[in-house]
């Protein structure tokens, strides 16, 4: 039985009861509970199955190294799982329920599972499912997916609110025990900015709960006064419940704050993730306390002894009436002492040492309690409770000496440092034989972009486990000047290394003692891993899962590569840890999400234009973060039919699009032309002012990457249009090479895109609606011919005209300012009324260029194309030394004849060629897949001549005009094509020319 | 949910024209000078003076603010007077979008969403960065009073943004 003592409790206020619910009986606890020390105290110790095994498992520990209570917590959109009850603080109202388990915690059909742990070794889904193959994805897998995960998921929206913020520091401290208080204290002091962050609520670690006197003062007023003075220095910000998640490069350190799990519901965000910028990181993240593996210490009741501790002097909750100490060092029988000044009964500590002489061991003797030396224990007795346990020889096999009944067991295997943060960015760790530990070596650190250390590991972190050695570490940490704190405590005798216990513990017993409490890995686990030749510590962790469950192994890892030490035969250095990686417990993914959620998950571009098209039936399609409407859908419209009416009515009458998105990149300067003679196949700088020319760019390589018609605005400036796509990536690519290779060249670019709405007046009667806005420009075909431009005023906005055309028609593509281009449009529907105008959207833009044979970049390009698989040959200049994909095209493989060209394909049934189809050969590979000789790149319907049109790379494709191919679709039809030209439509170009 | 740390603005049509060119070049100096009746920025600063700005965007770019009907006017002036120095002048002032943000947790809501250490910011300081996803600038523009400019297209989603960060509670 575990219940709450009558007097006590460092951190609980009796006068403010709590109500809660755990599998929904209703149970009580008080304002600074954690609701593990509240489960305790209402006698709940089972709490929760193993993942594997479906073991029953207690609260084992008191902070973020639990690895057994894990609870589903809340309820509805607030419904969370595996969250730890040890840190969870207790609040009114809040609801918990078990995991792992059917039907019922207490009982568990799962459990079978325990019962069949000799059949379930380590690796035995490896072993198990290779055989027979088909089996995996039809037996196997859906039955591991079903017993695979802990806890259910969330089915809600979270309706809570996450956010982000960026702080700046020179001195980041981590760990509000009393070394981080002294770090925090000396640059505080020093006139560093400085953040301290603890990630419980409370303060002082455990000076405040071992009854540490530091400076002549209890710890706990110490503690009180270091915060006050922290809290009054305005270069100093102090947070509570703030977990230093993980270490980057460059003392990039993300924190976890969380305001508001305690107070669900009040408007508050719930958690906050801190991107800081930290000069230094002061690790004081203290220690941790590590099990001993004894047969049976799963047992619920089996809890570290500093938590036993914790829960008395902290939460006034006793374990049971009588809890045996088991342990290898001194610092456990503090709990023996914290246990009997609360009025409870230990009926013995059981030593693994043969010899006990130190000042705490005699304090005990001195309370009339046993002391067993050169003891260990053999069995702990009991299923879902601790009920006895069984004492052995240390130095012998196992067999029973004796059995002393106990509700309780705490134990203590010493102490590892907590290093993650330590280790996060590349800091080593050097074993210390005298404490049994892995502790940060200082000639080893993380260093940061100058190369100098970016942690300092201070206090119990970095392997000071005494507190005035902790104390003067931290304060030197700190950059502290003067006497450190000073603390007085009894002095404590060596530990010796216990790694299994008893030491000639045979295989029965092997296979009962638990490593990783989560994930069921036992020391027999980890001694077959060995033997089946895991000799690396990573590939052990990942065939025994030692260390993989959501504790990431706080507990066990020690544990686990002593063990494979010993199984190898080698020293422990020898083995080595696995690497600590972020996070150090687990956050919750919506604050890694912060505000990117909802309408702000990611940025929207939206042209001028936007709103109307949005108000006039736009069915949208997202092209890189713009929306474009793909077509405007009348009402009873379908998608297919409002993209034939816009095909036919812009090539019969007037159509508009919103092409603000194409890019707009001006260069200027005395080097402009022979940059952009670089930078585009063709000729550039020969272009005359007033006159425009479409040009190809291709990388290093010779693949085709960009293309777009180029203006010249006067002699030294030109503007250059590129893909909606691609504006900011050639601009960029622009600048790399001015920044980089031809920083001498007196070249400016600016990218325009975003200052101009530009609208594309197309179709018959696009002369004549421009015409009807009025304006200074002289668009007749003499003044503006085809491929010119021209700037004035049109419908009282100033606009620039380029008479070009990317769909076959007499088409004027009109820039004016950004600002008015809503304004512009709307004057064109109002005045294009007349003229039947529509505007129309993506999908008749790419009918229209494709039944002009017009190449579009990303459909006929993939980054393996090159100009001349789509016969742009006469846009690649034969007279430029050089320009940017000049040598790449000259490469053997580029001018093979056997590179697949384009063509055009047409159905003589008038189907459409499923997009992406391949034109397969006769034969197969070396694969045994099919042979192929070419493949379809765009294909449509054409409303214009009715039937199916497709473009394709093919094998001597232009070589082949009137050959009739079968391209079979995935949806199990054979298409038949006819290679012909890729241009389908007025192939003279009548249409354009007027 | 308890008041917003920080009122969000959009600050209405602003002139901006940007110009290239060798800062460290009289020429330039005095044609920025005499269109704005502001003194050459340094690196990183901002130089408000009548109305106008100029601030410093990077070592070959300069950001002129202007009232927004003259912004054509300023431009055209530059390039004349920098007819023969290699320079490109270009109005600016459609493709950005402008915000203030006002009022106690104005720091805070620039602490939320840009990589800058906003508590060290000084007067007279521009910062390029960015707001979440999207690139930005922002300068201190008066007491309590941040202003912000991002690009045309994504004003909606900074200006949610902006707004997002602002209901949340002070740092």
């Amino acid at each position: 039985m575990s219940t709450r003592l009558a007097q006590g409790g460092r951190l609980i206020d009796r006068q403010k009861p709590l109500r809660f619910t755990f599998n929904g009986l209703p149970m009580e606890g008080y304002e600074g509970d954690t609701m593990a020390a509240a489960l305790l105290a209402n006698d709940r110790m089972l709490v929760g199955r193993s993942f594997k095994y479906h073991r029953p498992r207690g609260i084992v520990a008191s902070g973020a190294e639990e690895p057994n209570a894990l609870v589903g917590l809340g309820e509805g959109a607030r419904f969370e799982p595996n969250q730890r009850v040890t840190t969870t603080e207790l609040f009114d109202g809040a609801s918990a329920i078990s995991q792992n388990h059917w039907p019922s915690l207490d009982f568990d059909i799962g459990a079978i599972n325990a019962r069949l742990a000799r059949f379930l070794p380590a690796g035995f889904y490896y072993k198990m499912f290779i055989h027979p193959r088909p089996f995996w994805k039809h037996v196997y897998e859906p039955f591991i997916r079903q017993s695979a995960g802990l806890g259910r998921a969330p089915k809600d929206r979270d309706p809570d609110r996450y956010e982000q913020a960026y702080g700046f520091c020179d001195v980041a401290v981590v760990g509000g025990g009393v070394a981080g208080l002294a770090a925090a204290l000396a640059a505080g002091r020093a006139g560093k900015r400085v953040w301290l962050m603890e990630q419980a609520a409370h303060w002082g670690g455990r000076a405040v709960v071992d009854g540490v006197t530091v400076d002549g003062a209890a710890a706990e007023d110490w503690v009180a006064a270091a915060l006050a003075e922290l809290g009054g220095m305005a270069n100093v910000r102090v947070k509570a419940r703030t977990m230093a998640a993980g270490l980057y490069d460059h003392g990039y350190l993300l924190a976890y704050e969380r305001i508001a799990d305690h107070t669900p519901g009040d408007g508050r965000p719930r958690h906050r993730l801190w991107r800081i910028r930290a000069g230094q990181v002061i690790a004081a993240t203290g220690a941790i306390e590590r099990p001993l593996a004894f047969a049976g210490n799963d047992v619920p009741g089996v809890m570290l002894a500093s938590a036993v501790r914790d829960y008395a002097v902290n939460w006034a909750v006793s374990p049971g009436d009588r809890t045996v100490i088991v342990t290898n060092n001194d610092d456990a029988y503090r709990t023996a002492l914290a246990l009997a000044d609360a009025g409870l009964v230990v009926p013995a500590v059981v030593d693994a040492r043969a010899c006990v002489t130190g000042a705490l061991p005699q304090a005990v003797r001195d309370r009339g309690i046993r002391v067993l030396e050169g003891r260990g224990i053999a069995k702990v007795k009991g299923g879902k409770r601790v009920t006895g346990v069984a004492i052995c020889a240390q130095a012998g096999e196992g067999s029973v000496l004796e059995e002393i009944g106990c509700d309780a067991v705490a134990m203590s295997g010493g102490w590892s440092p907590v290093v993650h943060l330590w280790s996060h960015c590349g800091g080593k760790l050097a074993w210390d034989e005298a404490g049994a530990m892995f502790r940060p070596d200082p000639a080893r650190p993380p260093t940061g972009a100058d190369g100098a250390a970016m942690v300092v590991a201070a206090g119990a972190a970095n392997g000071h486990l005494q507190a005035a050695d902790c104390l003067a570490d931290a304060h030197a940490a700190g950059g502290g000047t003067g006497a450190a704190p000073t603390a007085v405590t009894e002095a404590e005798a060596p530990l010796e290394p216990v790694w299994i216990m008893p030491q000639g513990a045979g295989p029965a017993l092997r296979a009962k003692m638990w490593l990783d409490y989560q994930n069921d890995v036992k020391v027999s686990d980890v001694q077959l891993a060995a033997r089946e030749g895991y000799e690396s510590v990573e590939h052990t962790k990942r065939y025994t899962t030692l260390g993989m469950a959501t504790d990431q192994g706080k507990l066990s890892n020690i544990n686990g590569l002593a063990v494979l030490s010993e199984a190898l035969h080698q020293p422990i250095p020898a083995t080595g840890t696995t690497t600590f990686r972020p996070p150090y417990t687990p956050i919750s993914l919506a604050a890694i999400a912060g505000e990117a959620k909802g309408e702000l998950f990611q940025p929207l571009r939206r042209t001028p234009m936007h709103d109307w098209h949005e108000a006039h039936g736009a069915y949208w399609e997202p092209v890189g973060h713009w929306r474009r409407p793909y077509c405007y859908q009348r009402s009873g419209e379908g998608i297919e039919d409002a993209v034939r009416r816009e095909v036919r009515n812009t090539r019969n009458g007037l159509g508009l699009l919103d092409a603000s998105t194409l890019g707009k990149i001006v260069v200027k300067g005395p080097d402009a032309g022979r940059f952009l003679d670089m930078l585009y196949t063709n000729m550039m700088s020969t272009l005359p002012v007033g006159k425009c020319r479409y040009g190809l760019m291709c990388n290093e390589q010779g693949f085709l990457s960009d293309d777009g018609v180029v203006a010249r605005l006067s002699d030294d400036t030109w503007l250059c249009h590129t893909t909606s796509g691609g504006a900011d990536r050639i601009h960029g690519w622009m600048e790399d090479w001015l920044q980089c290779e031809w920083w001498d060249w007196k070249v400016y670019t600016a990218n325009l895109t975003e200052q101009f709405a530009q609208v594309a007046v197309v179709g018959p009667k696009a002369r004549a609606v421009l015409e009807k806005l009025g304006g200074d420009i002289d668009l007749s075909a003499a003044a503006l011919p085809f491929m010119h431009w021209a700037e004035g005023t049109l419908g009282g906005i100033s606009a620039r005209v380029f008479r070009i055309s990317f769909s076959g028609e007499l088409s004027y593509e009109i820039a004016v300012p950004a600002g008015q281009g809503r304004a512009f449009w709307e004057q064109l529907i109002a005045a294009g009324e007349d003229f039947g105008v529509m505007p129309y959207g993506t999908e008749a833009l790419h009918i229209m260029r494709a039944e002009k044979g017009f190449i579009m970049i990303g459909d006929e390009t993939d980054g393996t194309v090159i100009p001349q698989d789509l016969g742009l040959d006469w846009a690649i200049s034969k007279k430029k030394a050089d320009f940017l994909g000049k040598r790449g095209m000259e490469r053997t493989h580029m001018t093979d004849p056997n590179r697949w060209k384009l063509v055009g394909l047409e159905t003589p049934d008038g189907s459409v060629i499923p997009d992406g189809a391949y034109v397969p050969a006769t034969g197969v590979n070396a694969n045994g897949q099919k042979n192929t000789q070419g493949r379809v790149t765009s294909t449509y319907h054409s409303p214009t001549l009715d039937r199916g049109i497709a473009m394709a790379l093919v094998l001597n494709g232009p070589d082949r005009m009137g050959e009739v191919l079968d391209i079979p679709g995935i949806d199990g039809k054979v298409y038949r094509a006819k290679i012909v030209s890729p241009v389908f439509y007025d192939p003279e170009g009548e249409k354009q020319n007027v | 949910m308890s008041e917003p740390i920080a009122v969000i603005e959009p600050a209405g049509p602003q002139g901006m024209v940007s110009l290239r060119a060798d800062l460290s070049d009289r020429a330039v100096a005095q044609a920025v000078t005499a269109a704005t009746g502001c003194a050459m920025p340094g690196p990183r600063r901002i130089v408000a003076a009548g109305g106008k700005a100029v601030a410093w965007m990077s070592p070959d770019e300069l950001l002129l603010l202007v009232p927004h009907a003259e912004a054509p006017g300023v431009a055209a002036g530059l390039a004349e007077a920098l007819a023969g120095t290699h320079h490109l002048a270009t109005e600016v002032s459609d493709a950005r979008a402008m915000f203030t943000i006002r009022g106690p947790g104005a720091d805070d809501v620039v602490a939320k969403l840009c990589p800058v250490d906003v508590e060290r910011l000084p007067e007279g300081e521009i910062r390029r960065t960015r707001a979440a996803q999207v690139a930005a600038a922002l300068w201190r523009s008066g007491e309590g009073e941040i202003s912000l400019v991002a690009f045309r297209s994504v004003a909606g989603y900074v200006e949610r943004l902006l707004e997002v960060a602002a209901e949340g509670p002070r740092l």
